[in-house]
């Protein structure tokens, strides 16, 4: 098949950046998307032009490196799957493609398709954990965890940090990201220690860099692992519970 | 080929070998909790051993620097483990040990590991999984709230924990999340989008690293008390593996150059369970993971050049040829036993697919047994991969699957202490070569990862660093480090000024080509031979004829890429010597000159029970061999056998 790309170039964060249009020939439709692009790129590099600057590493849709706008939609259009697992299947013969990198201030471009999301890291490093130094660990069996809430922990633990809910949403919110690692550890009896000062450290942290959410959903449409809305609830109650707890009788709850 | 006469001292503790880590603890020399914040440590790599490392030794109080190459180190590629991780715990009560765990693992890896090593790595297993549930790894549950195990190749117990089809990266998140906790207080600094290219020596000891910083192509030197690397496998020398496009050598490859003797890199596995190439154009290989092979079932039509599908197929047309060849472990025979039939099966002509290069592997009893919904509980999640890539639906139709190189049991050669031949110079995880022989089970590389960095280097280094306390790290100003900076500016405006006529990809695809064919699931002496006058052809062609545009200052993907496939080429090289000197059959590494009359390896103990380190000499010279002897006391050498 052939298809037409229009592809974002920018040559750095000084620059102002354009959109370039490129043809991709003899496209195979079991080719991934990005290997579609590997293609444009090598045609590029034959005609002596720079190729095209984008993020991708596993190409298994868990690394979260990869991350395009297409045609405007975040990934693309196939539901729950990152850009490295999208198909060319999904295209037809002679579409033209838009490509564009993550739109959202807290994402600066870098180059081209690249962007920078380290403040995604930070948001992580103000609370997105449980604080247990390696080594003093009880037996893993002593504390029992009812298998629903193991499983709701995971579901919300699968968030590959991509960055996808931002790029969907109109006000460059990262409530999604960031609700799924606060439901993952709060769901788990070992993250009830930190609870409340993770979730007022990582909503505080979060709204330094990003949007505010005004319930779209639009993250969850863009979200390869589907991650659940309920977590931004989860989210704002127990944020607003944190404010009002008194953590000297943490114990007593 | 030239046998060098260095001893390698292992510095393999004596004793009851049960005892032998416990003792070797109390043994080993400490660095009081004042004095770990003198000591500067670096760590390259932010995968579960990176990651582990990091946070523990920052933990400790020591001033720790990390560097990746991506854009966060939640990106490294422990993340795309799939299956699980092993312990020894038997929370099932089917009768497992930490010697059967020592004992398996060194029987899986056809009895070329160091004991002393693998009997520790099974010891820790059980901290890891108690570590891991403390920081909140969601493990898969039963509903009485205690962990749930699976069973994996290699094994007749079922020791393996899990997260769906996910272990890897909820395990890395922890790590990651770790040490996150250590970057946020301060006693570990992050260094990301910056590669390391060069490792200083000064006085015989690891001094620091030379790094790129991939955003504005700064080159940069660190120094340090110690250096870890921790920076993965090599099995993207083969260009198309299940290993994520930037997985490279290049860190290791060149502390090799540096001094840092090479180990075994013959010995590649190839996984069982991939979806087989559907192009030319393809970029990597998708694996499913071993799991899979718990209830699903391997099969082959009868018949060469059978063209119906699947359905039309009866069950007495099929050859369920592993659970007829090896009734006891059936289709959970070792990862090589498994790869190796499939590709007797393709190359039988009984291939299946659309390209005739798979074989099936089949859920329809197990769905009819269990129920899909069952089936998709355990699986769904690779069901759904494997869905997208193809646009089949295993939930009906069989699963095509072929082998794929996958993991590297080979790397830089290290001592008890994960210490390799250069002093202060660490390497852990699959970076090392230590602890799974010719052949690694599978669940064992996410155990082996972060049993050296949670649970040994933070006690072997302080028996370093205690000989140096009150002395400074070499200067970054002083010219060891002058001299490799100068070397990496160097190679970066060689490859920029070749201005040849083809890509860098172009070159690893035909690297890859050679690789696969004559170092790949069966090698000879004739392929490699030939291997050793190809690789080094196309070597030339690349020096002389690579195009890499645009500049080092700033963002330069194929910049970052010619160095990688530089140094694959070299240790490309060394792989296919290393497999030529190495006459026997042993785990991933099958000579079709060594095997038994019914096909399969041949082991030669009298003549090849050692490990292979090699010693760089420069280019134009091939690297001497020095072997560290392997000695059995505790697990009888036999021919392994899954029948």
């Amino acid at each position: 098949m052939h298809v037409t790309l229009k592809v974002w170039r920018q040559n750095g964060p000084g620059d102002g950046g354009r959109f370039e249009t490129y043809e991709a020939n003899e496209i195979s439709e079991d080719m991934s998307f990005l290997e579609m692009l590997d293609i444009v790129n090598e045609a590029l590099t034959n005609d002596d032009k720079e190729p095209i600057t984008f993020d991708h590493d596993c190409r298994e849709g868990i690394c979260g490196t990869c991350g395009l706008m297409i045609n405007g939609q975040a990934h693309g259009p196939e539901t729950g799957t990152a850009t490295c697992q999208l198909h060319m299947r999904k295209f037809s013969d002679g579409d033209e493609i838009v490509i564009e990198p993550w739109r959202a201030a807290a994402f600066p471009v870098v180059k081209d398709l690249m962007v920078d999301r380290s403040s995604f890291d930070r948001i992580i490093e103000s609370g997105g954990y449980i604080g247990v130094p390696t080594g003093g660990a009880p037996d893993a069996n002593l504390t029992l965890i009812p298998k629903p809430a193991a499983d709701a922990a995971m579901d919300a633990a699968a968030c590959i940090g991509c960055g996808a809910c931002v790029a969907a949403c109109p006000n460059a919110a990262a409530q999604l990201f960031t609700s799924a690692k606060i439901a993952h550890l709060s769901l788990l009896p070992q993250g009830q220690a930190e609870r409340w000062s993770r979730v007022e450290n990582m909503v505080e942290t979060m709204e330094s860099f990003f949007g505010s959410c005004t319930n779209h959903g639009e993250c969850h449409e863009a979200c390869p692992k589907e991650i659940s809305l309920d977590f931004i609830a989860l989210m704002n109650r127990d944020y607003v519970k944190s404010k009002i707890k008194n953590r000297k009788l943490l114990g007593q709850d | 080929m030239t046998e060098g006469s260095y001893t390698l001292d292992a510095r393999v503790p004596s004793g009851p070998l049960a005892d032998r880590w416990t003792n070797h603890k109390f043994d080993m020399r400490l660095v009081n909790p004042n004095n770990k914040r003198k000591f500067e440590i670096i760590v390259v790599g932010s995968g579960l051993a990176g990651a582990s490392a990091a946070a523990t030794l920052a933990e400790l109080g020591y001033q720790v620097k990390i560097f990746t190459f991506h854009d966060s180190p939640r990106r490294a590629h422990s993340i795309a483990a799939q299956g699980g991780i092993n312990a020894a715990k038997n929370y099932k009560n089917d009768g497992d040990s930490v010697h059967r765990l020592f004992y398996d693992t060194v029987k899986g890896g056809d009895y070329r590991s160091r004991e002393a090593n693998v009997h520790r790595l099974a010891e820790v297993s059980v901290d890891i999984i108690d570590q891991c549930a403390a920081q909140g790894v969601p493990f898969a549950r039963e509903y009485g709230g205690l962990l749930d195990n699976r069973s994996f190749g290699g094994a007749q117990v079922s020791r393996t924990f899990y997260a769906r089809g996910q272990t890897g990266q909820q395990l890395l998140l922890g790590a990651y999340q770790s040490l996150a906790r250590q970057v946020d207080a301060g006693t570990c600094t992050l260094y990301n989008r910056t590669e390391m290219l060069d490792l200083v020596v000064k006085d015989g000891r690891a001094a620091g690293i030379v790094t790129r910083d991939l955003l504005n192509g700064d080159i940069v030197s660190h120094s340090a008390h110690a250096v870890i690397l921790a920076t993965g496998g090599y099995g993207n020398v083969y260009y198309l593996s299940t290993n994520a496009m930037a997985s490279n050598v290049s860190a290791a490859w060149r502390a090799h150059r540096r001094g840092a003797f090479f180990a075994n890199p013959c010995y590649t596995q190839i996984h069982p369970t991939c979806i087989p190439a559907s192009d030319d154009f393809q970029s990597k290989l998708t694996l499913m993971s071993e799991s899979l092979r718990n209830d699903g079932r391997i099969w082959v039509p009868q018949q060469e050049e059978d063209d119906r599908t699947p359905d039309q197929i009866p069950d007495s047309d099929r050859d369920y040829y592993l659970e007829r060849k090896y009734p006891a472990f059936g289709n959970l025979v070792p990862r090589d036993v498994a790869s190796r039939n499939a590709k007797t099966q393709v190359d039988d002509g009984r291939g299946i697919g659309p390209l005739k290069n798979g074989v099936y592997l089949d859920f329809a009893g197990a769905i009819e047994r269990d129920g899909a919904d069952v089936i998709e509980e355990k699986y769904g999640n690779l069901f759904q991969m494997y869905e997208r890539i193809t646009d089949e639906d295993p939930y009906k139709v069989p699963m095509r699957i072929y082998p794929a190189i996958h993991y590297t049991m080979g790397g830089l050669w290290v001592d008890y202490h994960l210490m390799s031949n250069v002093p202060g110079l660490f390497v852990l995880g699959e970076a090392n070569f230590s602890d799974h022989g010719a052949n690694r089970l599978g669940a064992s590389a996410l155990m082996q990862g972060l049993a050296d960095g949670y649970f040994v280097i933070p006690y072997t280094i302080g028996d370093y660093l205690s000989d140096y306390l009150g002395e400074q790290p070499v200067p970054t100003s002083d010219p060891a480090f002058e001299e490799a900076e100068t070397t990496v500016r160097d190679q970066m405006s060689r490859f920029l000024s070749t201005k040849g006529s083809r890509s860098v990809d172009w070159f690893h695809r035909e690297l890859g080509k050679i690789m696969w064919e004559h170092c790949g699931m069966a090698r000879n002496a004739a392929g490699l031979e030939q291997a050793l006058v190809d690789i080094p052809a196309l070597r030339e062609e690349f020096e002389n004829n690579v195009k890499v545009l645009g500049e080092n200052e700033g963002i330069n993907q194929s910049l970052e890429r010619a160095g990688r496939v530089a140094d694959f080429f070299e240790l490309g090289e060394l792989l296919a010597r290393d497999a030529l000197q190495r006459e026997e059959s042993c785990g991933g590494h099958f000579r079709e000159e060594s095997q038994t009359a019914d096909g399969e390896a041949l082991r030669n103990d009298d003549q090849f029970a050692y490990s292979s380190a090699w010693e760089w000499h420069g280019i134009d010279r091939a690297q001497t061999l020095h072997k560290e002897p392997l000695t059995f006391e505790h697990v009888k050498l036999t021919q392994r056998s899954y029948k």
